[in-house]
C-alpha cells in the first residue's frame, strides 16, 4: 500500500537537481549556524536561558494571555480568538469587508500558511498577494513552501529565473540574483503603495508591555505593517512571553540559530496603531490568536514541549531526512521534525501518523534546538501513542495500531522473558541461517540481505569462557 | 468570537498542572568581557558588524558633520534629501540648506503624499535613539517629527548616531532606558544594516524592499 507521504517521497528522491538544491542551501545553514556559536558554552547557556522563558510563558500561558489581551486593548490594538483555521479566516474575511477591502499585501507568516488564508480569502474575491521575497517565488509557482524559514530553498535561481521570464515577460530574461531581486522590488513596491490591508505573522508577543514583535531581512514585515491602512497579524496562542527583558535573549538564539546571522536587518516591535499627530502607520491593527490543537497540545506535560517551537528552522537544516525528501515531500505546512511532531498532533495521529516514521532518530534536531525541545524523545512518544492501546490526549490514539504487528510484539515480549523459549528459538533459528532469503524485495533492491549468524550469542560466550551471570 | 476565548482559555486553565519551569535570569546568557567594552571598543565592534552587512559608516564630530552629510550627499548625487526640521539635527541640516540637496519635510501624513514618497525620493536622514555594538545595530523610537516611513521606504537611509548612546547589548540598552517603566512607542525597531535577502539560493543579494544602503554617521 503507498500512502501518499509515500508517494511524496518517491516523487522527491528522483529529482536530483532538488535534491542538489536542498544539499547546498542545508550546508551553508548548518556551517554558518555554527560560525555563529564559537563558544559551545555560551551556547549551551543561552539555550537553557531561551527554554526556560519559553517553558515558563507556557506555564502561565492563561494568565499571560489575558494580559496580552488587556495591554493590547489598551494600547488600541483589536484582539480576535479563532479556535480553528476557519474562524480565523472569517474573522480575517470579515474586517476586510467592514474597510471594503478587495486585496491585501502579505509579510511572511506561517499561522496563515496553517489557516490556508491566501486560497480562502481567493474564494471570496480577495487578491492574496505574499511579500516576503521566496514566498512570492512560490505563489507565482503554485507552490507551498518547503522550509518555514526559507520557503523556496528547493528552487534554483535558474528555475526563478525562468519562472519570471514566463509571468513578467516584459522583464528581460537573466539569471543574476541582484536582478532578479530588483524585478520583484519593483513589482511589489507598486503593490505596497496601494495595498489597503497587510498581513503578518508575530514571532514574540509580549504581554508586558502588549507588544507585536517581528522578525526579518527584506524590509516587506515593515512595509506590511506600515504602509496599508489596516494590519492584521495572525499568530499561535503560544507564541506569548511574559516580559519585554525575555526577547533579547531568544532574538539573538533565533536569528543565530536559523540563518547564522548575529541579528536580522529589522527587528520590528509594534505596540499600538497610528497615534493622534503621527503621519504614518496603520490607522487599525488587529491581531488573531489561533488555537488550532494548540491547547489540546497543552494538555499533556510531555507534549507541551512542542510549543517552545519559535520556528527557527534548525532541526529541519540538520536533518538529514529532511535534507534528502524536501519539505514538499511532507504535505503539510510545517516541515522537518518539528513538523512530524506538531502536525500529527494538530490533524491527529490517524491523518498524519505516518509522518512520525520520517526520522532515524539520530538526534541531530534535539541537539541544535535553541529552546531544547527533545524532538528524538517526542517522536517516540507519538510513535507509542499511534499503537497504544490505552487512552492519552492526542487526537487518534491508537488509530495505526495494526492487530497483527501488536500480537507479534506481544509474542516477542513474551518469549524475550522466558529464556528457555528464547533460547530455543535463537538456537533454531541459527541452525537455520541457511534457509534466511537473500531476496527481501525493497529491502534488497539496494542493499544485501542480513546475515544471521551460525551460533547465538549465549553459544559463542559460552564458548569463550564467559559467566552465565 | 468570544466563545472562542472561553473555550481556549478553559481548555488552558483545565490542564495547569506542569511543576513550575526554570526561572529565566536575564543575563545568563552573555559573557561576562562585555560588560567591560568601553566606548572605542563599542564603536570598534559596531562599525566592523555593520561594515559586514555593506553599511557604510562614517566618523565625524560635532563640529564636522554637516561636512561629512554634505560630502555623502554630494558622492552619492542625491537630488533631494527628506530631514525633519524639528529635531536638533534636521533643524541644523535645514540653517544651511544652501550646503545640500533640495530638502523635502514629512509635514503631512503619508496618504496626501505617497507618490512622492515613494517615487520620488532620493534618501531620508534620521536621528537615532542608540545603538548596540554587539550586532551592529541602530535603535529607532519614529515619531511624529521622523516617521516610520523615513527609514523604510526611500532607498538611502542616512542615520546619525551618538557613540554615546552606544550601548553594548539589546538588552543593556533596553533596560538602561527603562523602555517597560516609560512604555514602549507605537513601533520601536532594530535595523542592522540595509535591506537584504537570501531566498534565492541562500545568495545573499541588498536592496529587496527597505533602503538599499544604509549610511550610519558617528558622531
Amino acid at each position: 500500500m503507498t500512502t501518499e507521504f509515500r508517494h511524496n517521497v518517491t516523487l522527491n528522491l528522483a529529482k536530483p537537481n532538488v535534491r542538489a538544491n536542498f544539499r547546498k542551501a542545508m550546508d551553508g545553514l548548518m556551517s554558518r549556524r555554527l560560525d555563529q556559536f564559537p563558544d559551545k558554552a555560551e551556547l549551551e547557556r543561552l539555550r537553557t536561558q531561551s527554554m526556560a522563558i519559553r517553558a515558563n510563558a507556557l506555564s502561565k500561558l492563561p494568565e499571560l494571555l489575558e494580559q496580552l489581551e488587556t495591554n493590547l486593548t489598551r494600547n488600541g490594538i483589536h484582539v480576535h480568538w479563532a479556535e480553528t483555521p476557519d474562524e480565523a479566516n472569517h474573522i480575517v474575511l470579515a474586517i476586510l469587508q467592514q474597510h471594503n477591502a478587495k486585496s491585501l499585501i502579505k509579510g511572511k507568516s506561517m499561522v496563515s500558511e496553517e489557516m490556508g488564508m491566501n486560497h480562502f480569502l481567493e474564494g471570496h474575491g480577495i487578491d492574496c498577494l505574499e511579500s516576503d521575497l521566496g514566498e512570492f517565488i512560490i505563489q507565482l509557482a503554485q507552490e507551498p513552501p518547503s522550509h518555514i524559514v526559507a520557503p523556496a530553498i528547493h528552487k534554483s535561481r535558474q528555475d526563478v529565473a525562468k519562472l519570471f521570464n514566463e509571468k513578467f515577460p516584459d522583464i528581460p530574461y537573466t539569471e543574476n540574483i541582484d536582478e532578479l531581486t530588483q524585478a520583484a522590488r519593483r513589482i511589489l513596491r507598486d503593490k505596497f503603495y496601494a495595498a489597503p490591508v497587510g498581513i503578518s505573522g508575530v514571532n514574540f508577543a509580549v504581554a508586558e508591555t502588549g507588544t507585536l514583535c517581528l522578525v526579518e531581512n527584506e524590509g516587506n514585515g515593515r512595509m506590511s505593517t506600515t504602509v496599508p491602512k489596516v494590519h492584521i497579524a495572525v499568530t499561535g496562542i503560544e507564541k506569548v512571553v511574559e516580559k519585554l527583558s525575555d526577547v533579547p535573549p531568544l532574538l539573538s538564539i533565533l536569528t543565530r540559530s536559523a540563518t547564522g546571522q548575529p541579528i536580522t536587518t529589522y527587528f520590528n516591535m509594534i505596540s499600538s496603531p497610528r497615534k493622534p499627530g503621527e503621519k504614518d502607520g496603520p490607522e487599525e491593527v488587529h491581531l488573531v490568536l489561533l488555537d488550532n490543537g494548540r491547547s489540546n497540545i497543552y494538555s499533556d506535560p510531555e507534549l507541551l514541549a512542542t510549543l517552545r517551537c519559535i520556528r527557527c528552522g534548525a532541526c529541519m537544516n540538520h536533518c538529514p531526512v529532511y535534507t534528502r525528501i524536501g519539505g514538499h515531500s511532507y504535505g503539510t505546512v510545517y516541515p522537518g521534525p518539528i513538523g512530524i511532531i506538531l502536525e500529527p498532533q494538530k490533524a491527529g495521529l490517524d491523518v498524519h501518523g505516518e509522518l512520525t516514521q520520517a526520522s532515524t532518530l539520530c538526534g541531530a534536531c534535539g541537539e541544535v534546538c535553541p529552546v531544547r525541545i527533545p524532538i528524538p524523545t517526542l517522536i517516540n512518544r507519538l510513535r507509542y501513542d499511534g499503537v497504544r492501546k490505552d487512552a492519552s490526549t492526542t487526537v487518534g490514539t491508537g488509530s495505526r495500531r495494526k492487530t497483527g504487528e501488536a500480537a507479534a510484539w506481544k509474542s516477542w515480549a513474551w518469549a524475550a522473558s522466558h529464556p528457555a523459549i528464547y533460547n530455543f528459538g535463537a538456537k533454531t533459528a541459527t541452525r537455520l541461517h541457511g534457509l534466511f532469503p537473500s531476496n527481501m524485495g525493497a529491502w534488497t533492491n539496494v542493499r544485501s540481505a542480513p546475515q544471521l549468524a551460525e551460533q547465538t550469542l549465549h553459544e559463542r560466550l559460552k564458548a569463550m569462557g564467559v559467566d552465565h551471570e | 468570537m468570544s466563545n472562542a476565548r472561553t473555550n481556549i482559555l478553559s481548555r488552558l486553565c483545565q490542564s495547569s498542572i506542569q511543576e513550575t519551569p526554570p526561572q529565566p535570569s536575564p543575563y545568563q546568557g552573555r559573557e561576562q568581557e562585555k560588560d567591560d567594552w568601553d566606548t572605542a571598543e563599542r564603536v570598534r565592534r559596531f562599525t566592523e558588524r555593520m561594515e559586514a552587512v555593506r553599511a557604510e559608516i562614517h566618523h565625524a564630530s560635532r563640529t564636522d558633520w554637516l561636512d561629512v552629510l554634505a560630502e555623502i550627499c554630494k558622492a552619492k548625487g542625491l537630488n533631494n534629501l527628506l530631514v525633519a526640521a524639528e529635531t536638533e539635527w534636521g533643524s541644523a541640516i535645514h540653517a544651511q540648506a544652501q550646503r545640500f540637496p533640495a530638502l523635502k519635510t514629512y509635514q503631512q501624513p503619508i496618504e496626501t503624499w505617497k507618490s512622492e514618497l515613494f517615487y520620488g525620493i532620493d534618501a531620508a536622514f534620521t536621528g537615532t535613539r542608540g545603538g548596540i555594538a554587539e550586532t551592529g545595530t541602530l535603535i529607532l523610537w519614529p515619531d511624529a517629527h521622523e516617521p516610520r516611513t523615513m527609514s523604510l521606504v526611500p532607498p538611502i537611509h542616512i542615520a546619525l548616531l551618538e557613540t554615546d548612546k552606544l550601548y553594548t547589548t539589546f538588552a543593556e540598552a533596553m533596560q538602561a532606558e527603562g523602555w517597560v517603566e516609560t512604555g514602549m512607542p507605537t513601533n520601536a525597531l532594530l535595523v542592522s544594516g540595509p535591506s537584504k535577502s537570501a531566498d534565492i539560493e541562500q545568495t545573499l543579494a541588498y536592496g529587496v524592499h527597505g533602503p538599499k544602503e544604509l549610511v550610519v554617521i558617528l558622531v
